[in-house]
C-alpha cells in the first residue's frame, strides 16, 4: 500500500511537449511510472517519447484513461491547467509550476470545491512519489527505497533530505508529497496525515514544515486529536529575520506570526519528536521507532 | 513588491478613493512650487521610504509657510530616514508628498489582504488608525472586524455595510465607506495586490472619509502581467544585493552573520542558515540558487556572496538530485578560480555521482574543505571562521 499513487495509477502530463515536461516526463518514464499520454494545446494527433498527445485534459482521459496528471505548463496558464485537469476528472493533480499568482489559486481553490474526486498538489511543489511504483514530479528518483516511511513537506531539497535520511538508514518510505510553498495551495498536511494514518505501509511520518502561516500548528492540533503513528518533524526558518519572504512566497514571519519557535512549540505539545539539526530527521525516526512501538490512540 | 505612499495614493485615487489634495516632489524647489499650485497656508510634508513609523522618526512634519516646507524639503531628500522600521541605516530619501493637511475626528484602520486560512481575500477594519494592527489582533481580537470575500462572486455591499456598522459610521459614511471598500477590493483584484492598508482611514470635521496613509504591497508572481505597476519599482529601496541576485533569477537576503551559504532550495537555504546557528555560528544570508543550478549561477553567487565585506567563509549545500554533482563540483572548481576567492569555501554535495565529486573538489588545490554531510559541512564551517 502507500498513499494517493501506485504501480497502478495512469499518468498524463500537462506541458507535455515543453523543455520541463520532456525532460520530467522521460525521467517518469525510466523510472517506471506508468506514463499514458500528455498534452498541449494545439498538438493533439502528434507522438511524443512514444506517448499520444491531446489537446485536452478530455480528451486524453478519454482516450488513455489517466487518473493523475503532472503540470509543467508556465505560471500564466497553471491555473487553467489545474482547472482543465479537474474538469477531466482526473483524480491527483500534480502542479509543480513556480510563480503561480495568489489571485489565480484563489479561485482554483474555490472552483475545485466543484470537484471533490480531484486532490491537488501544490503548486510549487517537487510533486509525489511512491518509491518503486510511481514518480510524479521532479525529485530524483535513485535516492528513494520502498519501506515504511510517509513524508510530507513544504520544501522540496528538505523532502530530498528526509528521504535520502530515510533511505540510508534502511526505512525507506511508503509515499513522499511535497505540498508545495506558496500560501495556497492543494494538499495540505492534515490531508496527508489523514491518509497516512489509515496506510497499513506507513508506520511513521517525517513532517517538514517551515516558516510562514499556520499549518503547522494546524497539524499539531490533528496530530494531538487523530493520529496514532509516530511523527517526527523538522522546522526550517529559526534563524530567518521577520518581515522577509525566504524564498518561498509563503515563508513569511508577519506581526509576530508563522515564526519557527511557535510552530516547534506547538508541535512538541503534541507529542511529536522536532529534531532541531535537518541532518537528524531520518536519525529522530529510527530512534523513535526504536524506543516506542506506535503510541496508543488518545482515547 | 512595495509601492510608495504618493505611488498607492495614485492608484487609489484611480479608483475613486477620496485624498488629501497632494502631489510629489523630487527637489525643495519643486516642493514649494507643489505647495503653491495645491493653495492653503499650511502643508504637511512626507518623506517617501518603504517604510512605516515615520512620523516619529521626522519623516512627517507640517510646514505653516512655504519657507518651512523648502526648508523641511531640503532637509529629508537626499538624506536617509531611520525609522523603527528600517534598521539602523535607513533608507534614502529620494522625494517627498506634499499635502493638504486635514483635521481629523476619528481615525479608522482598513486593510485587505490574502488570508492563507480561508483562501480568501481578508478585510480587517478597526476604530483607531495608527497601530501595528497584528499586535493588536493578538492583544484585543475583539476590536479588530472582519470579512472575507468570495472568489467567485467577489465582495458584497452588505459586508461593507456590516463593517461599517461595526466601526459606528453613520448617515452619508455609511454609503461612502461601501463605495470606497468595493474600489479597493476591485483594484486588489485588478491590480494583483497581496496587501492594501488605508492606515489611517480618517473621519474630516467634515463628516466625511478621507485616506491619509495608505501602502499597497503586490503580489510579485503576478507582476508579469502587471507591467505598468513593476515600472514603478524603486531600487534605492531595496537591499543592492538583493535586487542584484533578482536580475540573476537568484533569491538572495542579507543578514548580519560572517559565514554566507549557498544552496539550492529554499527551505534547504533556511536549514542551512538555522545548522549554521545550531553550530555555533552566524549565517551571512539567505542565498537560494534555485534548481537548474549551473556553473554560471554559481559564479554570480559567488560575486554576490564576495561583496558582502563580513564575510569570513563561504557554505556551499546542494543537495544534487538529477543533476549529477561532479558536474555540479565542476561548476564550483571553475567558479572559486575564476572569481578568486580566497576565503574558506566549504562544500557539501550530495546525490548522483557525490563521491566522485568530493574527489574532484579533494583534488582542486583550491581553498576547497570538502564536507561529508550536512553536520560535518555546518561544524567545518564555523571552524573555518574561528581560525581565520
Amino acid at each position: 500500500m502507500s498513499i494517493l499513487v501506485n504501480k497502478n495509477t495512469k499518468v498524463l502530463c500537462q506541458g507535455f511537449t515543453g523543455k520541463q515536461g520532456t525532460f520530467h516526463s522521460e525521467q517518469a518514464i525510466a523510472y517506471g511510472t506508468r506514463m499514458v499520454s500528455g498534452v498541449t494545446p494545439g498538438k493533439g494527433g502528434a507522438t511524443h517519447l512514444g506517448l499520444p498527445v491531446f489537446n485536452t485534459v478530455r480528451d486524453a482521459v478519454r482516450e488513455t484513461q489517466a487518473d493523475a496528471s503532472m503540470i509543467y505548463v508556465p505560471a500564466p496558464y497553471a491555473a487553467d491547467a489545474i482547472l482543465d485537469a479537474a474538469d477531466a476528472g482526473i483524480k491527483v493533480i500534480v502542479c509543480i509550476t513556480e510563480g503561480i499568482p495568489v489571485l489565480d489559486m484563489l479561485k482554483v481553490k474555490a472552483a475545485l470545491k466543484n470537484y471533490p474526486q480531484a486532490r491537488l498538489i501544490g503548486p510549487n511543489c517537487p510533486g509525489v512519489i511512491t518509491p518503486g511504483a510511481c514518480k510524479i514530479g521532479i525529485m530524483p528518483g535513485a535516492i528513494h527505497k520502498p519501506g515504511c516511511v510517509g513524508i510530507v513537506s513544504r520544501s522540496g531539497t528538505l523532502t530530498y533530505e528526509a528521504v535520502h535520511q530515510t533511505t540510508q538508514n534502511g526505512l525507506g518510505q511508503s509515499t513522499c508529497v511535497g505540498i508545495g510553498g506558496d500560501p495556497i495551495h492543494g494538499m495540505n498536511f492534515i490531508d496527508c496525515l489523514a491518509l497516512f494514518e489509515q496506510d497499513p505501509q506507513t508506520e511513521g511520518i517525517i513532517l517538514v514544515g517551515e516558516i510562514g502561516g499556520t499549518a503547522e500548528e494546524a497539524a499539531a492540533e490533528y496530530i494531538e486529536a487523530h493520529v496514532s503513528k509516530l511523527v517526527v518533524s523538522y522546522i526550517a526558518g529559526l534563524t530567518a529575520p521577520a518581515g522577509k519572504r525566504m524564498g518561498h512566497a509563503g515563508a513569511i514571519i508577519s506581526g509576530g506570526s508563522g515564526t519557527a519557535q511557535g510552530k516547534i512549540a506547538a508541535l512538541e505539545r503534541a507529542g511529536v519528536t522536532v529534531v532541531h539539526s535537518p541532518a537528524e530527521m531520518g536519525a529522530g525516526m529510527l530512534e523513535q521507532f526504536k524506543r516506542c512501538k506506535p503510541r496508543e490512540h488518545h482515547s | 513588491m512595495y509601492l510608495h505612499e504618493y505611488q498607492s495614493k495614485q492608484l487609489l485615487g484611480a479608483y475613486g478613493m477620496p485624498l488629501p489634495a497632494g502631489r510629489i516632489a523630487h527637489s525643495a524647489e519643486e516642493a514649494v512650487a507643489v505647495a503653491r499650485a495645491i493653495g492653503g497656508a499650511s502643508w504637511m510634508v512626507k518623506a517617501q521610504v518603504h517604510a512605516g513609523a515615520r512620523g516619529k522618526a521626522g519623516g512627517v512634519q507640517r510646514a505653516n509657510s512655504s519657507a518651512d516646507v523648502e526648508r523641511i524639503a531640503r532637509a529629508l531628500i537626499g538624506s536617509r530616514l531611520v525609522t523603527q522600521q528600517t534598521g539602523v541605516q535607513g533608507l534614502p530619501v529620494g522625494a517627498v508628498l506634499v499635502e493638504t493637511p486635514c483635521v481629523a475626528v476619528r481615525e479608522l484602520y482598513l486593510s485587505l489582504t490574502i488570508d492563507r486560512r480561508s483562501e480568501r481575500v481578508l478585510v480587517m477594519a478597526a476604530a483607531g488608525g495608527g497601530m501595528e494592527i497584528e499586535q493588536r489582533a493578538h492583544d484585543t481580537p475583539d476590536t479588530i472586524h472582519t470579512v472575507t470575500a468570495d472568489p467567485v462572486a467577489g465582495l458584497q455591499a452588505e459586508q461593507c455595510r456590516t463593517l461599517a456598522v461595526s466601526l459606528q459610521l453613520a448617515d452619508k459614511q455609511i454609503a461612502q465607506f461601501t463605495q470606497i471598500l468595493l474600489a479597493l477590493y476591485r483594484l486588489f483584484v485588478e491590480k494583483d495586490a497581496a496587501l492594501i492598508e488605508i492606515n489611517p482611514l480618517v473621519v474630516t470635521d467634515a463628516g466625511d472619509l478621507l485616506a491619509l496613509d495608505a501602502k499597497i504591497v503586490l503580489d510579485d508572481n503576478a507582476l508579469y502581467r502587471q507591467t505598468e505597476l513593476a515600472a514603478l519599482r524603486d531600487v534605492t529601496q531595496e537591499d543592492a544585493r538583493e535586487s542584484a541576485a533578482r536580475g540573476f533569477g537568484l533569491n538572495y537576503i542579507t543578514l548580519d552573520g560572517n559565514i554566507a551559504c549557498m544552496v539550492n532550495g529554499a527551505g534547504l537555504a533556511m536549514a542551512t542558515m538555522d545548522l549554521i546557528k545550531l553550530h555555533g555560528g552566524e549565517p551571512a544570508n539567505f542565498l537560494d540558487v534555485g534548481g537548474g543550478t549551473t556553473a554560471d549561477k554559481v559564479a554570480e553567487a559567488f560575486k554576490l556572496i564576495l561583496s558582502d565585506k563580513k564575510v569570513r567563509a563561504i557554505l556551499v549545500n546542494i543537495f544534487g538530485g538529477i543533476v549529477r554533482c561532479d558536474l555540479i563540483a565542476e561548476g564550483i572548481i571553475k567558479a572559486v578560480s575564476e572569481v578568486g576567492i580566497t576565503l574558506p569555501v566549504v562544500v557539501r554535495l550530495e546525490g548522483n555521482n557525490a563521491e566522485r565529486a568530493r574527489e574532484l573538489l579533494h583534488d582542486s588545490r583550491l581553498k576547497i574543505i570538502a564536507a561529508d554531510g550536512l553536520t560535518d559541512a555546518a561544524v567545518k564551517a564555523v571552524k573555518a571562521v574561528a581560525s581565520s
